[in-house]
């Protein structure tokens, strides 16, 4: 079977006592960032992308794989632990998870997180492996109207989920799609909103504009409450294992979610958070067995079951990226920046061009799954150790890592001047309520957009129609518009809002 | 007309008046048609749909009622400050400022002076405690950047380093 050969020259490729070495220093760095207070997995990538640079390529993907568990888990593990959820993805996880801790049940929560991630992560790494290459058949039939079309649909599915106002976060990706032209135009070479900054020719840094929004951003944010506010609770961790009813209890939700998951997780734009959320709103539609914990007052499957979704989604979401080159949400639109600093542009074309960098990654993605249970679970009185640190060390320091990341990825001290005016922009953005995740993802999709586009319209000379005449383009086109009905309608309006609100 | 929502009133008037820089800006650049498009035709079509976006968060932040009025809230000078200043001494330090004569210091300078300058942003600034800080972020950004990871740093001050 073809599947199981090239997951066979995946861990071939994978499995070298270095890159396993470079998996867990990934893991084991994502992790202890990934565990600070309001650190996601964005901001975590971005500041220690750095570091892989002097990697060779598989090695550096092995890495930053590793680095975009441990983040992500270390993500979960702060909003367990103090109720500060570090990602949108996370913020369902917040609800059981924290009431559990607040109980002296936070081993066991953190426990259900770990394990439902690990046994979601394996089933998305064979779902991966599966799929991924019957759907770079479907890619290659993909002409630039169709991706033009599947970009809209990415960027209206990451819309329809955020949080908030929708004009405004449609507003937050049309600047960002505005500020991802700044450079030269590949078409014409003309060097357009460079104000004749040669630095500005080659377009805004991704890593600039994450750090400086991100970063720098909530750093100001933070330090403008006073320390009361910063709430932070650490509790005496009671017990790290799940009990045998935990298990019994969480098994199916895991299942649920990991199911619910990996389908969320393939559509662009479908992302973790909408399959973290759906997955709590399911299991809160079950029947509570006799003795159970209400919701909302510590059940554990209200840990499991939105950890699993998020980390099976998180797994399918490479679908789109590896298939398609097109990132699906923010922390995959960075590994997109990732690939292309080492040469590798992502898109159908990496599978047959470089397999074993393809299949290498993959199977160094359930590598990164396996490292992040083997590090956390022994060590989770260690995290709790880590947030105790009070925040006055830690923002210069991550003030620090943030600047000289920012240094590095051009030897450039242009780049500091940029990342201090989008630490200004992210302020400004955190003040108006404006979400700046959508904004990246813009950035990102920015010039892809505008290249498939031009080239759409030049094949079917001038006319728009092209777009709604094919019919995958157009189907396309008809599920982002479908999207953008389901949450206009008022009474999904209505829930949306009550599942981000009630806690 | 009284003014509902703060926060979406001023998010809809920079997104308004970003979309229309980015318009006028695009009109210096060959626009083209739809067939043809020069660099300026998508600019100037996100440009006014930016434009448009914004004015509809304005409108909305005029009608629709919200319960505190969404205010903006003080803004948070000190901190943001000193957290951007110390991010462009830090540029300094390592880059210099060629035009005045001002040399690069380097990134162990370059350290010490961020890490000062941005613990001055807290609530609470104890000398002996930031200078604690900012020589184990030195010696672990040496180890950790320099030393492994061999990124390329001014690392001492050029005329010391020669």
């Amino acid at each position: 079977m073809d599947l199981l050969a090239n997951l066979a020259t995946g861990f071939g490729v994978a499995v070298t006592p270095i890159n396993l070495l470079y998996a867990f220093i990934g893991c084991l760095l994502g992790t202890l960032i990934g565990v600070l207070p309001g650190i996601g997995p964005v901001a975590t990538i971005a500041m220690l992308l750095p570091a892989t640079y002097a990697l060779p390529p598989v090695s550096a993907l092995i890495m930053l794989a590793g680095i975009y568990y441990g983040a992500q888990y270390g993500g979960s593990t702060t909003a367990i632990l103090v109720n500060l959820p570090g990602e949108s993805s996370s913020v369902v996880t917040v609800i059981d998870g924290y009431q559990m801790a607040r109980k002296g049940r936070a081993g066991p929560a953190l426990a259900a997180a770990g394990l439902g991630s690990f046994f979601a992560g394996c089933v998305g790494t064979l779902i991966l492996a599966a799929f991924a290459a019957p759907l770079t058949e479907v890619a290659f039939k993909f002409g630039p109207a169709e991706y033009f079309s599947l970009m809209v649909l990415g960027l209206i599915g990451a819309v329809v989920l955020a949080s908030g106002s929708l004009v405004k976060a449609v507003a937050m990706i049309v600047l960002g799609l505005l500020m991802g032209l700044v450079g030269t135009d590949v078409n014409s070479g003309v060097a357009r909103y460079s104000f004749d900054i040669p630095e500005l020719t080659d377009g805004i840094g991704f890593i600039v504009i994450a750090m400086g929004v991100f970063g720098y951003g909530e750093i100001i944010m933070n330090l403008s409450k006073h320390d009361d506010d910063r709430e932070v609770f650490t509790a005496k961790v009671t017990g790290l294992f799940p009990t045998k009813e935990d298990f019994k209890r969480m098994a199916p939700a895991v299942l649920r979610g990991t199911a619910l998951g990996s389908a969320l997780g393939i559509l662009p734009g479908g992302g973790a958070l909408l399959a973290a959320f759906a997955a709590y709103t399911i299991e809160k539609k079950t029947k509570l067995q006799p003795g159970e914990v209400p919701f909302g007052k510590g059940n554990i499957r209200g840990v499991a079951a939105p950890e699993s979704a998020n980390n099976a989604g998180a797994q399918t979401s490479f679908i789109p990226l590896l298939t398609l080159g097109i990132p699906p949400n923010a922390v995959m639109a960075l590994m997109v920046g990732a690939m292309t600093i080492h040469n590798i542009q992502p898109g159908p074309q990496v599978m047959t061009s470089n397999p074993q960098l393809f299949w290498g990654l993959i199977a160094s993605m359930w590598i990164g799954n396996l490292m992040l249970i083997v590090l956390n679970l022994p060590l989770i009185g260690m995290w709790i150790k880590l947030l105790t640190i009070p925040y006055r060390w830690l923002f210069p320091a991550i003030v620090l890592f943030c600047a000289i990341g920012v240094y590095s990825t051009n030897n450039n001290v242009f780049d500091i001047w940029m990342v201090a005016i989008f630490g200004v922009v992210g302020y400004a953005f955190l003040k108006m309520g404006a979400e700046p995740a959508p904004l990246l993802l813009g950035f990102i999709l920015g010039p892809m957009m505008e290249e498939n586009l031009r080239r759409a319209l030049l094949l079917s000379r001038g006319d728009w129609g092209v777009f709604v005449t094919r019919p995958l383009s157009a189907s396309l086109l008809a599920a982002a518009l479908a999207l953008l009905a389901v949450v206009l309608l008022p009474s999904i309006k209505a829930k949306r809002n009550e599942a981000f609100v009630e806690d | 007309m009284r003014i509902k929502s703060q926060k979406d009133f001023f998010a809809g008037l920079m997104f308004s008046i970003t979309g229309a820089a980015f318009a006028i800006g695009a009109t210096n650049y060959t626009i083209g048609d739809g067939a043809r498009m020069g660099p300026g035709y998508f600019p100037l079509m996100l440009g006014i749909v930016l434009t448009i976006l914004g004015a509809i968060v304005v409108l909305q932040s005029m009608v629709i009622e919200t319960e505190s009025g969404d205010r903006i809230g003080t803004i948070a000078w000190k901190p943001l400050c000193y957290i951007i200043g110390a991010n462009v001494l830090f540029g300094i330090c390592l880059g210099g400022i060629p035009k005045v004569g001002i040399p690069s210091l380097g990134l162990i300078v370059g350290i010490y002076a961020l890490t000062f300058v941005s613990a001055l942003a807290g609530d609470e600034f104890n000398f002996k405690e930031v200078a604690v800080l900012a020589t184990v972020l030195a010696i672990l950004s040496f180890v950790a950047f320099v030393w492994l990871l061999n990124l390329q740093f001014p690392v001492w001050p050029t005329f010391v380093a020669g």
